[in-house]
């Protein structure tokens, strides 16, 4: 386990360095005449000149030197201020982060509760109606845009019913009844869209582990479908979905940019859309930095998870 | 390994060409398929005519017919400006197909380039490519899309090449591992010891024995370019005003009027919704079809 672990953490080197470069490069893609564009928009900011931008973005020096200062203070945990507000950028990292978690979190779990059962029965019930029934429904939840839904969600109850989703962020540890009841809308959209891609991984994976020697042996010493299916298929053919929620989670921010727009969930992906339109380039490249990163780690505990749960991964 | 990948199906006694021959047997063997071909050519017959289709001018306004339901005048009603909801979801159309060709037509040709170059050289230079596109995979689709267009500014060149660069870095890596497998292949080998140039061998054995899964892979970013396209004018980041296009006829000011006139939050989420299921059945039943081991993989 010890050399998996050391193996999966140099193999995240050459990925980090690459990642760090993509965002790097694109601050230093921002063309000169943005600064001027943002020169003209921010006289409401106090003292904005070109050669304050310039070094706030750190345009006065070579190439590599601004990579390499650049990658030492993101290491240290600086990643500049906020040209609007002047606030440090990871404060706002740390205020926004945790929202969009907590979305993330809640529709992960609206996925899984919606796609695994789903996912077990369309496997077990191969090419019966139900089975292409449930196969129909994911491949429509690709192809519904979250946009879509949500637009949906606001105008028709508030036609029809008079009702509609509240908007009100409150923290939760404020208010955890109100916090949920705001979070719950965006999470249950978000989920039910990647709920599509786990439900087909579920199917495939079932599929594959029910035609096993061991399910049969299991058969055989009679056993129900019940207990086939909980104690023997389910703990192989799940292993494999744990890798999906790592791929996922590009799906999962992605989406979260759009839905907290929609639901105005000041989160991360809120905090980028508003940078972006103040032109804000700090907190862009910060979000970014972040949203990077963040994934390759979620990718690399779920790998580890993976290696602690099907022993032979951890021989290869 | 060395089997063949696509086997043409034989002739029949009429000789009916090939293509006539492959449509009708997704017809039979993937019929869910084949509507979803059918709705995807009616969407490209709509986009290249639509300036004619269209019974209205895109931005003719029309003070007196605002905000109408649907009625023989106005099919699918009209908005706040009375401009006709019809004619612009063509435009849309037109618009999404524009985008969504060029798009994934570059995508695939950069994951031809680069899945090639990496998976027939190898060696450290697959290396380098392949951490440099996990790197890559990293970022969600969406948040490099929005940092990009902030940088390059909206328009269509910008979104065409930001998109086509997205999904065809992405990409490589399904050619690349079709191309390493093919590599492998007796033929192949023969080639090289018959002391053909690389450049012949890639163009006469290499690309023909991965096209399958090429025209599998364009298909469906077709699809993914349209939704992403749609997802960046919904948040105002695509094409700008007054070019209507499916994302932004869901948001901007358009979106107060719903709740006067929820037609207008139908019309452009369900062509989207439909075009895209289309493509996105029509790539499954090509894939089953041209490419069996591909199956179940997305």
């Amino acid at each position: 386990m010890q050399a998996f672990i050391i193996r999966r953490l140099l193999a995240l080197i050459p990925t980090l360095i690459f990642t760090s470069i993509i965002v790097f490069a694109s601050i230093r893609l921002i063309p000169g005449d943005v600064i001027d564009l943002m020169l003209s928009q921010n006289d409401i900011a106090t003292g904005n000149d070109r050669a304050r931008i310039e070094q706030a973005l750190g345009f006065d020096q070579p190439i590599y030197i601004q990579y390499f200062k650049w990658l030492w203070s993101a290491l240290q945990g600086d990643l500049g201020r906020s040209l609007w507000q002047n606030t440090p950028v990871t404060e706002q990292l740390a205020e926004t982060l945790p929202i969009t978690f907590e979305l993330g979190l809640l529709a992960l779990i609206v996925a899984l509760t919606v796609a695994i059962p789903i996912g077990i029965y369309s496997a077990m019930r191969q090419d019966t109606a139900g089975d292409y029934i449930a196969r129909s429904f994911s491949l429509l939840m690709l192809a519904i845009p979250s946009f879509w839904l949500g637009t949906l969600v606001m105008v028709f109850p508030s036609v029809w019913w008079r009702w509609a989703p509240p908007l009100e962020y409150t923290p939760f540890l404020e208010d955890p009844i109100k916090n949920l009841g705001h979070m719950i809308v965006p999470a249950i959209l978000l989920g039910l869209s990647l709920s599509a891609v786990t439900m087909r991984m579920t199917r495939t994976m079932m599929l594959e582990v029910m035609r096993q020697d061991y399910i049969r042996t299991a058969r055989a010493k009679g056993l129900g479908e019940i207990l086939v299916v909980v104690r023997h298929a389910l703990r192989n053919g799940l292993i494999p979905v744990v890798t999906l929620i790592g791929l996922q989670a590009p799906l999962l921010i992605g989406g979260a940019v759009i839905l907290e727009q929609i639901f105005v969930v000041p989160g991360m992906g809120l905090l980028l859309l508003d940078a972006v339109f103040q032109r804000d380039y700090p907190v862009v490249t910060g979000v970014f930095l972040v949203v990077g990163v963040g994934i390759l780690v979620i990718n690399l505990l779920v790998d580890l998870t993976y290696g602690f749960l099907d022993p032979k991964v951890r021989q290869q | 390994m060395s089997e063949v990948i696509y086997t043409p199906p034989a002739a029949g006694p009429t000789q009916r060409s090939p293509i006539v021959a492959f449509n009708l047997r997704m017809f039979r063997e993937k019929p869910l398929g084949a509507i979803g071909g059918v709705i995807f050519f009616v969407f490209l017959f709509c986009g290249v005519f639509a300036d004619v289709l269209a019974p209205y001018g895109v931005n003719e306004t029309d003070m007196f017919h605002r905000l109408e339901s649907p009625s023989l005048d106005f099919p699918m009603g009209t908005d706040h400006l009375g401009r006709d909801v019809l004619s612009r979801i063509l435009i849309g159309a037109q618009l999404s197909m524009i985008v969504g060709f060029l798009a994934a037509g570059l995508a695939t040709v950069i994951s031809i380039v680069l899945g090639i170059v990496s998976g027939y050289v190898g060696g450290k230079t697959d290396m380098l490519i392949q951490r440099f596109v996990d790197a890559w995979m990293t970022f969600p689709d969406l948040v490099l899309l929005i940092v990009v267009i902030s940088i390059v500014g909206p328009g269509i060149p910008q979104i065409v090449i930001i998109l086509g660069l997205l999904y065809g870095i992405a990409g490589s890596r399904i050619v690349r591992g079709a191309v390493v497998s093919v590599r492998e292949n007796m033929y192949t080998h023969a080639a090289q010891s018959m002391g053909a140039r690389t450049l012949y061998i890639l163009w006469h054995h290499i690309l023909p024995n991965v096209m399958p899964v090429v025209i599998v892979l364009f298909t469906t970013r077709v699809g993914a370019v349209i939704l992403a396209e749609a997802g960046l004018s919904f948040l105002g980041l695509g094409i700008p005003p007054p070019t209507p296009t499916w994302g932004s006829m869901l948001s901007g000011t358009g979106r107060t009027y719903m709740y006067l006139g929820p037609w207008l939050a139908l019309a452009p989420g369900l062509c989207l919704t439909i075009v895209v299921y289309a493509i996105n059945v029509y790539g499954d039943a090509l894939r089953d079809l041209l490419d069996p081991r591909m199956r179940g993989s997305r």
